[in-house]
Protein backbone atom coordinates (compact mmCIF):
# COMPACT_ATOMS: atom_id res chain seq x y z
CA UNK A 1 0.00 0.00 0.00
CA UNK A 2 1.14 3.46 -0.30
CA UNK A 3 -0.85 6.00 1.19
CA UNK A 4 -0.61 9.38 -0.63
CA UNK A 5 -2.29 12.31 0.51
CA UNK A 6 -3.16 15.99 -0.83
CA UNK A 7 -5.76 17.46 1.29
CA UNK A 8 -6.60 15.92 4.11
CA UNK A 9 -7.86 12.36 5.32
CA UNK A 10 -10.85 11.60 8.05
CA UNK A 11 -13.49 9.60 8.92
CA UNK A 12 -16.38 10.89 10.44
CA UNK A 13 -18.45 7.67 12.33
CA UNK A 14 -21.29 6.47 10.38
CA UNK A 15 -19.48 6.57 6.71
CA UNK A 16 -18.40 3.61 5.72
CA UNK A 17 -14.46 4.48 4.60
CA UNK A 18 -11.93 7.24 5.56
CA UNK A 19 -12.29 9.31 2.48
CA UNK A 20 -9.86 12.72 1.43
CA UNK A 21 -11.19 16.31 1.59
CA UNK A 22 -10.54 20.05 1.44
CA UNK A 23 -8.79 20.69 4.75
CA UNK A 24 -11.64 23.29 5.09
CA UNK A 25 -14.25 20.75 4.78
CA UNK A 26 -12.75 18.68 7.73
CA UNK A 27 -12.41 22.17 9.75
CA UNK A 28 -15.80 22.85 9.55
CA UNK A 29 -16.90 19.18 10.27
CA UNK A 30 -14.88 19.15 13.22
CA UNK A 31 -15.56 22.36 14.35
CA UNK A 32 -14.72 22.80 18.13
CA UNK A 33 -16.94 25.21 19.24
CA UNK A 34 -20.31 23.43 17.91
CA UNK A 35 -21.74 19.92 17.57
CA UNK A 36 -20.79 17.35 15.01
CA UNK A 37 -19.86 14.26 14.55
CA UNK A 38 -17.72 11.46 16.58
CA UNK A 39 -14.90 10.63 14.54
CA UNK A 40 -13.02 7.42 13.51
CA UNK A 41 -9.14 7.41 14.05
CA UNK A 42 -8.09 8.34 10.62
CA UNK A 43 -5.48 5.41 10.19
CA UNK A 44 -5.14 1.90 11.77
CA UNK A 45 -1.58 1.29 11.25
CA UNK A 46 0.24 0.64 14.35
CA UNK A 47 1.24 4.20 16.89
CA UNK A 48 5.29 4.80 18.13
CA UNK A 49 5.46 7.24 20.88
CA UNK A 50 9.36 8.75 21.29
CA UNK A 51 9.70 9.19 24.85
CA UNK A 52 12.21 12.14 26.15
CA UNK A 53 12.31 13.74 22.19
CA UNK A 54 11.56 17.38 23.55
CA UNK A 55 14.66 19.28 25.04
CA UNK A 56 12.49 20.50 27.92
CA UNK A 57 11.49 16.90 28.69
CA UNK A 58 15.09 15.81 28.84
CA UNK A 59 16.22 18.64 30.74
CA UNK A 60 13.22 17.93 33.40
CA UNK A 61 15.21 15.29 34.38
CA UNK A 62 17.92 17.16 34.61
CA UNK A 63 21.18 15.06 36.77
CA UNK A 64 18.81 12.44 37.02
CA UNK A 65 19.55 10.83 33.77
CA UNK A 66 22.80 9.97 35.40
CA UNK A 67 21.48 8.79 38.05
CA UNK A 68 20.24 5.34 39.11
CA UNK A 69 18.32 3.70 37.61
CA UNK A 70 18.81 5.50 33.77
CA UNK A 71 22.53 5.81 34.75
CA UNK A 72 23.10 7.41 31.26
CA UNK A 73 21.43 10.17 29.35
CA UNK A 74 19.14 8.60 25.99
CA UNK A 75 21.55 7.32 23.15
CA UNK A 76 19.05 6.15 20.32
CA UNK A 77 15.56 6.68 19.79
CA UNK A 78 13.61 5.66 23.53
CA UNK A 79 10.25 4.15 21.85
CA UNK A 80 6.75 2.69 23.03
CA UNK A 81 3.74 0.93 21.31
CA UNK A 82 0.40 2.50 22.01
CA UNK A 83 -1.82 -0.40 21.51
CA UNK A 84 -4.85 -0.50 19.10
CA UNK A 85 -7.34 -0.44 22.17
CA UNK A 86 -6.04 2.93 22.93
CA UNK A 87 -6.73 4.73 19.72
CA UNK A 88 -9.97 6.96 19.43
CA UNK A 89 -11.01 9.82 17.57
CA UNK A 90 -12.09 12.71 17.81
CA UNK A 91 -15.19 14.10 19.64
CA UNK A 92 -14.94 10.38 21.51
CA UNK A 93 -14.98 10.28 25.28
CA UNK A 94 -12.13 8.77 27.15
CA UNK A 95 -12.65 6.78 30.14
CA UNK A 96 -10.83 7.72 33.70
CA UNK A 97 -9.94 4.81 35.65
CA UNK A 98 -12.04 4.97 38.87
CA UNK A 99 -8.25 4.89 40.30
CA UNK A 100 -6.66 7.21 38.88
CA UNK A 101 -7.82 11.20 39.85
CA UNK A 102 -6.14 12.67 37.12
CA UNK A 103 -4.77 11.55 33.79
CA UNK A 104 -1.66 13.68 31.98
CA UNK A 105 -2.45 14.95 28.43
CA UNK A 106 0.47 14.23 25.89
CA UNK A 107 -0.25 16.62 23.18
CA UNK A 108 1.83 15.60 20.53
CA UNK A 109 2.47 15.78 16.19
CA UNK A 110 1.73 12.14 14.52
CA UNK A 111 3.63 11.37 11.71
CA UNK A 112 1.45 9.28 9.44
CA UNK A 113 3.54 7.20 7.25
CA UNK A 114 2.74 7.26 3.43
CA UNK A 115 5.47 4.27 2.01
CA UNK A 116 7.28 1.41 3.69
CA UNK A 117 10.31 3.17 5.10
CA UNK A 118 13.23 1.09 6.14
CA UNK A 119 16.97 2.53 6.16
CA UNK A 120 15.70 5.89 5.03
CA UNK A 121 17.88 8.86 5.10
CA UNK A 122 16.96 11.96 7.12
CA UNK A 123 17.68 13.61 3.70
CA UNK A 124 15.04 11.74 2.20
CA UNK A 125 12.93 10.75 4.97
CA UNK A 126 9.74 13.21 4.66
CA UNK A 127 9.21 11.92 1.11
CA UNK A 128 8.26 8.88 2.94
CA UNK A 129 5.63 10.76 5.51
CA UNK A 130 1.83 11.48 3.81
CA UNK A 131 0.84 13.97 6.24
CA UNK A 132 0.11 14.73 9.94
CA UNK A 133 -2.14 14.47 12.81
CA UNK A 134 -2.78 15.70 16.24
CA UNK A 135 -2.41 13.02 18.91
CA UNK A 136 -3.13 12.54 22.99
CA UNK A 137 -0.93 10.31 24.04
CA UNK A 138 -2.47 9.93 27.37
CA UNK A 139 -1.41 8.14 30.42
CA UNK A 140 -2.31 7.58 34.08
CA UNK A 141 0.61 10.22 35.85
CA UNK A 142 3.93 8.35 36.71
CA UNK A 143 6.87 9.64 37.89
CA UNK A 144 9.46 7.02 36.53
CA UNK A 145 10.26 6.21 33.12
CA UNK A 146 12.49 2.99 34.11
CA UNK A 147 10.18 0.49 33.26
CA UNK A 148 6.58 2.23 33.71
CA UNK A 149 3.71 -0.60 33.96
CA UNK A 150 1.59 -0.99 31.04
CA UNK A 151 -1.35 0.09 33.14
CA UNK A 152 -0.19 3.65 32.84
CA UNK A 153 -0.48 4.35 28.86
CA UNK A 154 -2.47 0.88 27.60
CA UNK A 155 -5.71 1.93 28.62
CA UNK A 156 -8.59 1.80 26.44
CA UNK A 157 -8.98 5.11 24.52
CA UNK A 158 -5.64 6.56 25.81
CA UNK A 159 -4.36 7.42 22.03
CA UNK A 160 -7.28 9.78 20.36
CA UNK A 161 -5.69 11.09 17.14
CA UNK A 162 -7.27 13.01 14.59
CA UNK A 163 -9.65 14.41 13.47
CA UNK A 164 -7.91 14.31 9.73
CA UNK A 165 -4.45 13.59 8.32
CA UNK A 166 -3.44 16.59 6.84
CA UNK A 167 -1.45 15.96 3.86
CA UNK A 168 2.51 16.56 3.79
CA UNK A 169 2.62 19.15 1.18
CA UNK A 170 0.56 21.41 3.21
CA UNK A 171 2.31 21.27 6.55
CA UNK A 172 6.17 22.56 4.70
CA UNK A 173 7.62 23.09 8.26
CA UNK A 174 6.51 20.14 10.46
CA UNK A 175 9.13 21.13 12.65
CA UNK A 176 7.97 24.51 13.57
CA UNK A 177 4.69 23.88 14.51
CA UNK A 178 3.04 25.29 17.41
CA UNK A 179 0.99 23.27 20.27
CA UNK A 180 -1.64 24.65 22.72
CA UNK A 181 -3.63 22.11 25.25
CA UNK A 182 -7.28 23.91 26.72
CA UNK A 183 -8.93 22.51 29.49
CA UNK A 184 -12.53 22.97 29.46
CA UNK A 185 -11.78 26.30 27.35
CA UNK A 186 -8.57 27.79 29.22
CA UNK A 187 -5.29 27.41 27.98
CA UNK A 188 -2.80 25.33 30.09
CA UNK A 189 0.04 24.41 27.67
CA UNK A 190 1.80 25.92 24.70
CA UNK A 191 5.11 24.05 23.21
CA UNK A 192 6.54 23.98 19.62
CA UNK A 193 7.95 20.68 17.94
CA UNK A 194 11.02 23.43 17.41
CA UNK A 195 12.15 22.12 20.92
CA UNK A 196 12.59 18.20 19.32
CA UNK A 197 15.62 16.86 20.16
CA UNK A 198 15.25 14.82 16.93
CA UNK A 199 13.52 16.57 14.49
CA UNK A 200 10.65 14.74 12.55
CA UNK A 201 13.35 13.64 9.09
CA UNK A 202 16.04 12.72 11.73
CA UNK A 203 13.70 11.05 14.06
CA UNK A 204 12.38 8.76 10.81
CA UNK A 205 16.11 7.73 10.13
CA UNK A 206 16.96 6.68 13.41
CA UNK A 207 14.23 4.72 14.03
CA UNK A 208 13.78 3.31 10.57
CA UNK A 209 17.79 2.39 11.06
CA UNK A 210 16.21 -0.85 12.95
CA UNK A 211 12.60 -1.18 12.83
CA UNK A 212 10.49 -0.93 9.15
CA UNK A 213 7.59 1.67 9.25
CA UNK A 214 4.90 1.47 7.29
CA UNK A 215 2.19 3.07 5.28
CA UNK A 216 -0.45 4.35 7.73
CA UNK A 217 2.06 3.48 10.96
CA UNK A 218 1.64 6.51 13.15
CA UNK A 219 5.20 8.17 15.03
CA UNK A 220 4.37 10.06 17.58
CA UNK A 221 7.00 12.80 17.93
CA UNK A 222 7.28 13.59 21.81
CA UNK A 223 5.53 15.34 24.72
CA UNK A 224 6.72 18.36 25.73
CA UNK A 225 7.23 18.90 29.27
CA UNK A 226 4.41 19.25 32.67
CA UNK A 227 2.21 17.67 30.15
CA UNK A 228 -1.38 18.87 31.71
CA UNK A 229 -3.41 17.03 33.90
CA UNK A 230 -7.14 16.66 33.62
CA UNK A 231 -10.49 14.94 35.45
CA UNK A 232 -13.60 13.38 34.68
CA UNK A 233 -15.75 15.73 33.57
CA UNK A 234 -13.55 17.96 31.28
CA UNK A 235 -12.62 18.87 28.26
CA UNK A 236 -9.66 19.19 26.64
CA UNK A 237 -8.62 20.03 23.00
CA UNK A 238 -5.19 20.15 21.36
CA UNK A 239 -4.65 22.48 18.51
CA UNK A 240 -1.59 21.99 16.38
CA UNK A 241 -1.66 24.97 14.04
CA UNK A 242 -1.92 24.03 10.40
CA UNK A 243 -3.22 20.03 11.42
CA UNK A 244 -6.34 20.13 13.32
CA UNK A 245 -7.88 20.37 16.61
CA UNK A 246 -8.84 17.61 18.83
CA UNK A 247 -10.98 17.31 21.58
CA UNK A 248 -12.06 14.61 23.73
CA UNK A 249 -13.82 14.58 27.22
CA UNK A 250 -12.73 12.88 29.60
CA UNK A 251 -15.94 10.35 31.22
CA UNK A 252 -15.25 8.45 34.58
CA UNK A 253 -15.25 4.54 33.43
CA UNK A 254 -18.17 2.32 33.72
CA UNK A 255 -17.84 0.33 36.82
CA UNK A 256 -17.24 -3.66 35.71
CA UNK B 1 -5.96 -29.08 14.26
CA UNK B 2 -2.82 -27.27 13.45
CA UNK B 3 -3.03 -24.01 11.91
CA UNK B 4 -0.86 -22.20 9.44
CA UNK B 5 -0.45 -19.42 6.69
CA UNK B 6 2.07 -19.97 4.25
CA UNK B 7 2.89 -17.74 0.76
CA UNK B 8 3.28 -20.25 -1.93
CA UNK B 9 3.02 -20.04 -5.60
CA UNK B 10 1.91 -16.41 -5.79
CA UNK B 11 -0.54 -15.75 -3.00
CA UNK B 12 -0.68 -16.38 0.75
CA UNK B 13 -3.02 -19.48 1.78
CA UNK B 14 -4.58 -20.56 4.91
CA UNK B 15 -3.01 -24.30 5.72
CA UNK B 16 -3.21 -27.22 8.02
CA UNK B 17 -0.60 -29.89 9.25
CA UNK B 18 -0.41 -32.92 7.16
CA UNK B 19 1.25 -35.93 7.06
CA UNK B 20 3.62 -34.78 4.12
CA UNK B 21 3.91 -31.27 5.57
CA UNK B 22 0.61 -29.02 4.96
CA UNK B 23 -2.38 -29.18 3.32
CA UNK B 24 -3.63 -25.70 1.79
CA UNK B 25 -6.94 -24.80 2.02
CA UNK B 26 -7.62 -25.75 -1.30
CA UNK B 27 -6.57 -28.89 -1.83
CA UNK B 28 -2.72 -28.51 -2.43
CA UNK B 29 -0.50 -31.05 -0.23
CA UNK B 30 3.08 -29.68 -0.05
CA UNK B 31 6.11 -30.36 1.99
CA UNK B 32 7.50 -28.32 4.27
CA UNK B 33 10.22 -27.11 2.61
CA UNK B 34 8.17 -26.16 -0.46
CA UNK B 35 6.94 -22.79 1.04
CA UNK B 36 7.19 -19.69 2.82
CA UNK B 37 6.35 -19.76 6.16
CA UNK B 38 4.49 -16.91 7.81
CA UNK B 39 3.61 -16.00 11.29
CA UNK B 40 0.19 -18.23 11.61
CA UNK B 41 -2.71 -15.83 11.97
CA UNK B 42 -3.13 -11.93 11.21
CA UNK B 43 -0.90 -10.50 14.14
CA UNK B 44 -3.06 -7.91 16.47
CA UNK B 45 -1.59 -6.26 19.39
CA UNK B 46 1.69 -8.43 20.35
CA UNK B 47 2.34 -8.34 24.47
CA UNK B 48 5.22 -9.90 25.80
CA UNK B 49 6.19 -10.65 29.29
CA UNK B 50 10.12 -10.28 30.69
CA UNK B 51 11.19 -11.97 33.97
CA UNK B 52 8.09 -14.08 33.68
CA UNK B 53 10.00 -17.77 34.83
CA UNK B 54 11.85 -18.23 38.40
CA UNK B 55 14.74 -19.79 37.00
CA UNK B 56 15.32 -16.40 34.28
CA UNK B 57 14.81 -13.96 37.05
CA UNK B 58 17.28 -15.72 39.27
CA UNK B 59 19.60 -15.87 36.21
CA UNK B 60 19.33 -11.84 35.54
CA UNK B 61 19.25 -10.81 39.18
CA UNK B 62 22.85 -8.74 39.35
CA UNK B 63 20.48 -6.10 36.86
CA UNK B 64 17.54 -6.44 38.24
CA UNK B 65 15.23 -3.84 40.76
CA UNK B 66 12.13 -6.21 40.91
CA UNK B 67 11.54 -9.41 42.46
CA UNK B 68 9.43 -12.12 41.08
CA UNK B 69 5.82 -11.84 42.50
CA UNK B 70 5.56 -7.94 41.60
CA UNK B 71 2.54 -7.07 39.21
CA UNK B 72 4.20 -8.80 35.50
CA UNK B 73 6.15 -7.01 33.63
CA UNK B 74 4.54 -6.53 30.20
CA UNK B 75 5.56 -4.68 27.43
CA UNK B 76 5.00 -4.49 23.68
CA UNK B 77 6.01 -5.14 20.36
CA UNK B 78 4.80 -4.20 16.87
CA UNK B 79 3.41 -6.83 14.71
CA UNK B 80 6.33 -5.54 12.33
CA UNK B 81 9.04 -7.25 14.08
CA UNK B 82 6.99 -10.80 12.91
CA UNK B 83 8.95 -13.03 10.79
CA UNK B 84 7.34 -17.03 10.42
CA UNK B 85 9.00 -20.72 10.54
CA UNK B 86 12.60 -21.23 8.71
CA UNK B 87 12.87 -17.17 8.63
CA UNK B 88 16.35 -15.26 8.99
CA UNK B 89 17.12 -13.50 11.68
CA UNK B 90 19.68 -10.46 11.58
CA UNK B 91 22.40 -10.52 14.02
CA UNK B 92 24.29 -6.67 13.09
CA UNK B 93 28.07 -6.81 13.03
CA UNK B 94 28.89 -4.88 16.05
CA UNK B 95 27.18 -6.57 18.95
CA UNK B 96 28.36 -8.60 21.52
CA UNK B 97 25.22 -10.55 22.89
CA UNK B 98 22.27 -11.39 21.11
CA UNK B 99 19.69 -14.12 22.62
CA UNK B 100 17.07 -15.85 21.65
CA UNK B 101 14.02 -16.81 23.97
CA UNK B 102 11.77 -20.01 23.36
CA UNK B 103 8.36 -18.67 24.60
CA UNK B 104 4.65 -20.28 24.80
CA UNK B 105 2.76 -17.61 22.81
CA UNK B 106 -1.19 -17.90 23.81
CA UNK B 107 -3.57 -16.42 21.12
CA UNK B 108 -6.37 -14.60 22.34
CA UNK B 109 -9.67 -15.36 19.97
CA UNK B 110 -12.21 -13.46 21.95
CA UNK B 111 -12.80 -10.12 23.19
CA UNK B 112 -11.32 -9.52 26.54
CA UNK B 113 -12.35 -7.06 29.07
CA UNK B 114 -12.54 -7.62 33.11
CA UNK B 115 -12.23 -11.21 32.87
CA UNK B 116 -11.26 -13.12 35.43
CA UNK B 117 -9.07 -15.69 35.86
CA UNK B 118 -11.66 -19.15 36.17
CA UNK B 119 -13.10 -17.92 32.60
CA UNK B 120 -9.57 -16.54 30.92
CA UNK B 121 -9.17 -19.86 29.02
CA UNK B 122 -12.33 -19.48 27.24
CA UNK B 123 -10.75 -16.09 25.76
CA UNK B 124 -7.76 -18.55 24.59
CA UNK B 125 -8.08 -19.76 20.44
CA UNK B 126 -4.36 -21.53 20.52
CA UNK B 127 -0.92 -21.65 21.01
CA UNK B 128 2.31 -20.84 19.04
CA UNK B 129 5.90 -21.33 19.55
CA UNK B 130 7.93 -17.83 19.54
CA UNK B 131 11.24 -16.88 19.76
CA UNK B 132 11.80 -13.60 21.04
CA UNK B 133 15.04 -12.40 19.93
CA UNK B 134 16.82 -9.55 22.08
CA UNK B 135 19.78 -7.55 21.45
CA UNK B 136 21.72 -6.96 25.01
CA UNK B 137 23.99 -4.55 23.77
CA UNK B 138 20.91 -2.41 23.03
CA UNK B 139 19.12 -2.33 26.38
CA UNK B 140 18.93 1.59 27.82
CA UNK B 141 17.26 2.01 31.22
CA UNK B 142 14.19 4.08 29.27
CA UNK B 143 10.90 2.35 28.99
CA UNK B 144 12.87 -1.18 29.49
CA UNK B 145 13.18 -3.02 27.61
CA UNK B 146 13.41 -0.40 24.28
CA UNK B 147 12.43 -1.08 21.51
CA UNK B 148 15.92 -1.14 19.72
CA UNK B 149 16.44 -3.96 21.86
CA UNK B 150 13.18 -6.14 21.08
CA UNK B 151 11.35 -4.80 18.28
CA UNK B 152 13.97 -4.77 15.68
CA UNK B 153 12.97 -6.24 12.43
CA UNK B 154 13.10 -10.00 11.81
CA UNK B 155 14.11 -10.71 16.04
CA UNK B 156 10.51 -12.16 16.71
CA UNK B 157 9.66 -15.51 14.90
CA UNK B 158 6.58 -16.88 15.65
CA UNK B 159 4.53 -20.31 14.26
CA UNK B 160 4.99 -22.97 12.36
CA UNK B 161 1.06 -23.66 13.63
CA UNK B 162 -1.48 -22.30 15.79
CA UNK B 163 -2.57 -24.91 17.76
CA UNK B 164 -5.85 -25.18 18.75
CA UNK B 165 -6.61 -24.63 22.38
CA UNK B 166 -9.38 -27.37 22.22
CA UNK B 167 -5.71 -30.06 21.52
CA UNK B 168 -3.61 -28.69 24.50
CA UNK B 169 -5.37 -30.32 27.44
CA UNK B 170 -3.41 -28.04 30.01
CA UNK B 171 -0.88 -25.56 28.88
CA UNK B 172 0.92 -25.16 31.38
CA UNK B 173 2.72 -28.53 31.48
CA UNK B 174 4.34 -28.58 28.49
CA UNK B 175 8.42 -28.65 28.10
CA UNK B 176 10.51 -26.30 26.55
CA UNK B 177 13.56 -26.61 24.48
CA UNK B 178 16.01 -24.44 22.79
CA UNK B 179 18.78 -26.25 19.94
CA UNK B 180 21.40 -23.95 19.00
CA UNK B 181 23.36 -26.01 16.08
CA UNK B 182 21.58 -29.19 17.48
CA UNK B 183 22.93 -28.56 20.72
CA UNK B 184 20.53 -28.40 24.47
CA UNK B 185 20.91 -24.87 25.63
CA UNK B 186 17.87 -24.08 27.07
CA UNK B 187 15.44 -25.99 28.82
CA UNK B 188 12.24 -25.53 31.44
CA UNK B 189 8.55 -26.31 31.81
CA UNK B 190 5.11 -23.77 31.10
CA UNK B 191 4.50 -24.98 34.64
CA UNK B 192 6.83 -22.55 36.14
CA UNK B 193 5.59 -19.51 34.89
CA UNK B 194 5.51 -16.80 37.75
CA UNK B 195 2.08 -15.45 35.96
CA UNK B 196 0.13 -18.58 34.35
CA UNK B 197 -1.76 -17.73 31.44
CA UNK B 198 -4.99 -17.35 33.48
CA UNK B 199 -3.49 -14.82 35.64
CA UNK B 200 -1.78 -12.96 32.27
CA UNK B 201 -5.27 -12.45 31.14
CA UNK B 202 -7.17 -11.45 33.98
CA UNK B 203 -4.26 -8.49 35.25
CA UNK B 204 -4.47 -7.66 31.50
CA UNK B 205 -7.75 -7.81 30.78
CA UNK B 206 -8.29 -5.05 34.14
CA UNK B 207 -7.18 -2.00 32.06
CA UNK B 208 -7.56 -3.15 28.28
CA UNK B 209 -9.62 -4.86 25.93
CA UNK B 210 -8.22 -7.62 24.25
CA UNK B 211 -9.60 -8.64 20.64
CA UNK B 212 -8.89 -11.95 18.78
CA UNK B 213 -5.87 -11.72 16.99
CA UNK B 214 -4.10 -10.44 20.16
CA UNK B 215 -0.97 -12.30 21.24
CA UNK B 216 0.79 -12.62 24.78
CA UNK B 217 4.50 -13.97 24.96
CA UNK B 218 4.49 -15.80 28.16
CA UNK B 219 8.44 -15.31 28.77
CA UNK B 220 11.04 -17.85 28.93
CA UNK B 221 13.49 -19.65 30.99
CA UNK B 222 16.86 -20.00 32.46
CA UNK B 223 19.35 -20.34 29.43
CA UNK B 224 19.74 -17.80 27.17
CA UNK B 225 23.02 -17.39 25.26
CA UNK B 226 24.69 -15.78 22.23
CA UNK B 227 24.15 -16.59 19.22
CA UNK B 228 26.38 -15.92 16.17
CA UNK B 229 25.61 -15.38 12.08
CA UNK B 230 25.15 -18.96 10.68
CA UNK B 231 23.58 -20.92 13.46
CA UNK B 232 20.47 -22.66 13.28
CA UNK B 233 18.49 -21.99 16.36
CA UNK B 234 15.43 -24.54 17.05
CA UNK B 235 12.80 -23.79 19.78
CA UNK B 236 10.14 -26.17 20.42
CA UNK B 237 7.34 -26.44 22.74
CA UNK B 238 5.82 -29.81 23.24
CA UNK B 239 2.65 -30.37 21.38
CA UNK B 240 2.68 -26.73 19.80
CA UNK B 241 5.85 -26.99 17.52
CA UNK B 242 9.65 -26.67 16.53
CA UNK B 243 10.08 -23.17 15.40
CA UNK B 244 13.37 -22.89 12.96
CA UNK B 245 15.50 -19.97 12.50
CA UNK B 246 18.40 -18.92 11.06
CA UNK B 247 21.03 -15.87 12.51
CA UNK B 248 22.34 -14.34 9.31
CA UNK B 249 25.16 -11.37 8.74
CA UNK B 250 24.87 -8.04 7.84
CA UNK B 251 25.45 -8.90 3.87
CA UNK B 252 22.45 -10.25 3.25
CA UNK B 253 20.83 -6.71 3.74
CA UNK B 254 23.61 -4.85 2.19
CA UNK B 255 24.95 -3.27 5.31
Amino acid sequence: MILMLQHALAHPQGEALATEAAVEHWQALAAVDRPGPAFLPPTRGTVYGTLLNHRDALAALGDQVNAAPYKAPPQAPILYIKPRNTVVGHRVPVPVPADALELEMGATLGVVMGRTASRVAAADALTYVAGYTVVNDISVPHASVYRPSMRFKCRDGFCPMGPAIVARALVPAPDALDITVAIDGHTVQRSSTAGLVLPVAQLIADVSEFMTLFPGDVLMVGVAANAPRARAGQTVTITIHGVGQLQNTLVAEAAP
Amino acid sequence: MKHARVAYAGAIHDAIEHPAGLRLADGRVLAEDAVVWLPPFEVGTVIALGLNYADHVKELSKELTVTGKDEPLAFLKSPGALIGHRGQTRRPADVKFMHYECELAVVIGRSARNVKRAHALQHVAGYCVANDYAIRDYLENYYRPNLRVKNRDTCTVLGPWLVDAADVPDPHQLALHTRVNGQLTQQGNTRDMIADIPELIEYLSAFMTLSAGDVILTGTPDGVVNVNVGDEVVTQIEGIGRLVNTIVGDEWFGR
